[in-house]
């Protein structure tokens, strides 16, 4: 019971006096959960394989409001925005949680309002229940806050986030997409920066029915960087969110979504892959929640491990007793690289109905002896062979990606982190 | 000695499960520049771990013996170098890649054969053109160069496939393991006829087979026996119609005796 009753405030000591007199009732509710459960740690079942130490060691301040513009358009053209298929896209920028006008285009077919301004925080997040959810409700200060009308095609929409600071700093952005009935959008998340910071944003996804979101997101986050970034989405009937996650960056990463099918017929994807060296630690967390009969949902996470990096994959798909002929896939699957490298898997089925299809299944080896020798019999040096059978497996996952756009972008910043260094690690 | 390929006193074993297990006892074989030569012989006799120790399949442990390839000790070289060198192994089961266009593969092994004897490497469209001329003399469907490598297709395409790769790496010895198992006559002439084409006197082949039909095809210079991990017998070409009609049994007796 001592779980219950022990103030855990202490973890919060990073933040200093910024969760200090606060008035709005939200953020004051969010405050209040977050002082009783602290930042978890890893007796936390939710949180058993993703330690949060890399945040207890150094004080993050609020960032400053000024940044260096020649630095963020630098950061921009090295992402590949500033020219190319890319260039012309709409897009709204945020520089460590705050939006940058002078670097966004506004989208034609998407009404665009901001955090700032209407400090609504939306239904679908759940303070109480997660921390990393609580901590942004508390201190979120801006974010985008995209609607499609019924019927418009928005398009391709850029949200970009920037981190860009000399001294450790911690952002909350808070974010939301609305779709309206048959509308459809497609959303290309880029999370990067440079410098010590802390990316905790948080998005809220509704779909109504027969609307259509596709979601990818690139994290290329700095190599001293956390992103521990939550997203909930509420899909209604017929509705399709289809997202995928490509985790390349940060010392410390974690994804987390929770996927509710509202209404018949809804499908969700939750597709994924990292791909990670040094010490990184990535953790793709998902719980999938069938609240309808006759919904589908499938969700495919590949993980390349080199290094002493660490890959962690918790997969809960959640079938409500009346969600009858719930169509469900999950699987993950890791590639080691080196000996040191290491996944956690944990996929977890929930099932309360009787007439179900679902599937799971989690796989890890290292690259394939016959494989290597075959490519090298052919002349096809050991490192080059390498690579080629790491690619082959990251672009069978990255083919689940639909909008070519965010498929080229996704193809080309992973070869980008090449090469991993394969045996010599 | 051939001064091309000589095998000398070859011993080379497997740990399997543990144990250590001697398989090549032995090995003496040279192979003249431009002759093709056949290697026959029970099963277990040793034939494919012959082929894989040639090539440089790093399971296997070579305990003795030689073997010299154009002049270089071939157990010196990584896979790749062999390759490099000249020699090109069809495998008996060809090994799927999946996600791996084959095109693809095959440009990426062309270019770094050529890389490394010092050729440009071909541009795609180049590259493209001969090889889809090359699998057209092989009758293979012209999507088989867009599929993933080897997936999907069957035995027979499997082994074309194999051709394919050799007709395009311009090996100056090939080992073909077992090219003709599994293939029906038409697709065993077929990939018979394509070894011919590349019989030159700068082209040496072994070929390792259990059916005297292939040697049919494509006619080899001298025929080996093997057995337990050696050499026991060689002879012309008319030694396969012999091996046909009488087995290994007198071979196998006479090395006993021996």
């Amino acid at each position: 019971m001592n779980a219950i009753t022990k103030d855990r405030s202490d973890t919060l000591a990073p933040f200093g006096t910024r969760l200090d007199g606060v008035t709005d009732p939200v953020r004051k509710a969010a405050i209040g959960a977050l002082h009783r459960s602290g930042l978890p740690d890893r007796r936390v079942e939710e949180w058993r394989y993703t330690s949060l130490r890399f945040l207890s060691e150094t004080p993050l301040a609020a960032p400053a409001e000024v940044y260096d513009a020649g630095q963020i358009q630098a950061q921009l053209e090295n992402l590949g925005l500033s020219t190319g298929p890319l260039a012309d896209l709409p897009r709204l920028v945020f520089v460590n949680g705050r939006y940058a006008e002078p670097f966004s285009v506004l989208p034609a077919e998407v009404k665009v309002s901001f955090f700032a301004k209407t400090q609504t925080f939306g239904s679908l997040s759940a303070p109480d229940r997660d921390p990393l959810t609580a901590l942004n409700a508390a201190l979120a200060s801006d974010g985008a806050q995209l609607h499609v009308p019924a019927g418009k095609n928005g398009g391709d929409v850029l949200l970009v986030s920037l981190g860009q600071t000399d001294t450790p700093v911690s952002f909350h952005p808070r974010h939301s997409v609305t779709l309206d009935e048959g509308a459809q959008l497609t959303l290309i998340s880029i999370q990067a920066g440079q410098g010590r910071y802390l990316h905790n944003p948080v998005l809220e996804i509704s779909v109504a029915a027969e609307a259509n979101l596709k979601h990818v997101t690139l994290q290329t986050e700095g190599q001293d960087a956390a992103c521990l970034a939550t997203t909930y989405a509420q899909v209604a009937e017929r509705g399709t969110y289809d997202s995928f996650v490509l985790g390349l960056g940060a010392a410390l990463s974690r994804q987390e979504i929770h996927a509710r099918l509202a209404a018949p017929f809804a499908t969700v994807h939750v597709n994924g892959a990292q791909m990670l060296g040094g010490k990184q630690i990535g953790d793709v967390t998902s719980v999938i929640t069938h609240a309808a009969p006759d919904c589908i949902s499938r969700q495919t996470v590949r993980n390349v491990l080199d290094g002493h990096a660490r890959g962690v994959f918790q997969g809960k798909v959640f079938v409500d007793r009346v969600a009858q002929k719930t169509d469900g896939y999950q699987m993950n699957q890791a590639l080691l690289l080196s000996e040191n490298a290491e996944i956690d898997a944990k996929p977890e089925l929930e099932i309360y109905a009787d007439d179900v299809k679902c599937s799971h299944g989690a796989t890890v080896g290292a690259l394939d002896d016959d494989q290597l020798f075959y490519l090298r019999s052919r002349g096809v040096p050991d490192a080059e062979a390498r690579q080629i059978l790491i690619h082959a497996f990251m672009d069978e996952a990255l083919g689940l990606i639909e909008d070519e756009t965010a498929r080229a972008l996704c193809t080309q910043m992973l070869a980008r982190s090449f090469p991993v260094a394969g045996e010599s690690a | 000695m051939t001064q091309f390929l000589d095998i000398s006193g070859l011993c080379a074993r497997i740990d399997a499960d543990g144990q250590e297990k001697e398989i090549l006892k032995g090995v003496d074989l040279s192979i003249p520049p431009g002759e093709v030569h056949a290697i026959m012989g029970p099963n277990g006799s040793g034939k494919s771990t012959l082929s894989y120790v040639l090539a440089g399949r790093e399971d296997y442990e070579v305990t003795a013996g030689t073997v010299n390839f154009q002049g270089k000790d071939l157990l010196e070289m990584e896979p790749e170098e062999r390759a490099a060198a000249g020699l090109f192994l069809a495998f008996q089961s060809p090994i799927e890649l999946p996600g791996v266009n084959n095109a693809n593969f095959l440009r990426t092994a062309v270019n770094a054969v050529r890389r490394a004897r010092g050729k440009d490497e071909l541009d795609a469209v180049t590259f493209l053109k001969t090889a889809r001329a090359a699998a057209k003399e092989l009758s293979m469907a012209p999507d088989m160069l867009k599929r993933n490598v080897n997936v999907g297709f069957s035995g027979g395409e499997k082994k074309r496939n194999e051709v394919l790769q050799m007709t395009l790496l311009e090996p100056s010895f090939a080992i073909l393991d077992e090219t003709d198992s599994g293939l029906d006559v038409d697709a065993l002439r077929i990939v018979a006829e394509g070894v011919n084409r590349l019989r030159s006197p700068s082209f040496s082949a072994l070929v390792i087979t259990h059916h005297q039909r292939l040697l049919d095809y494509l006619v080899p210079d001298r025929i080996h026996v093997m057995a337990k991990g050696r050499i026991i017998h060689s002879g012309g070409p008319e030694l396969a119609q012999q091996i046909d009609r009488e087995g290994y049994t007198r071979f196998l007796a006479e090395a006993e005796a021996a």
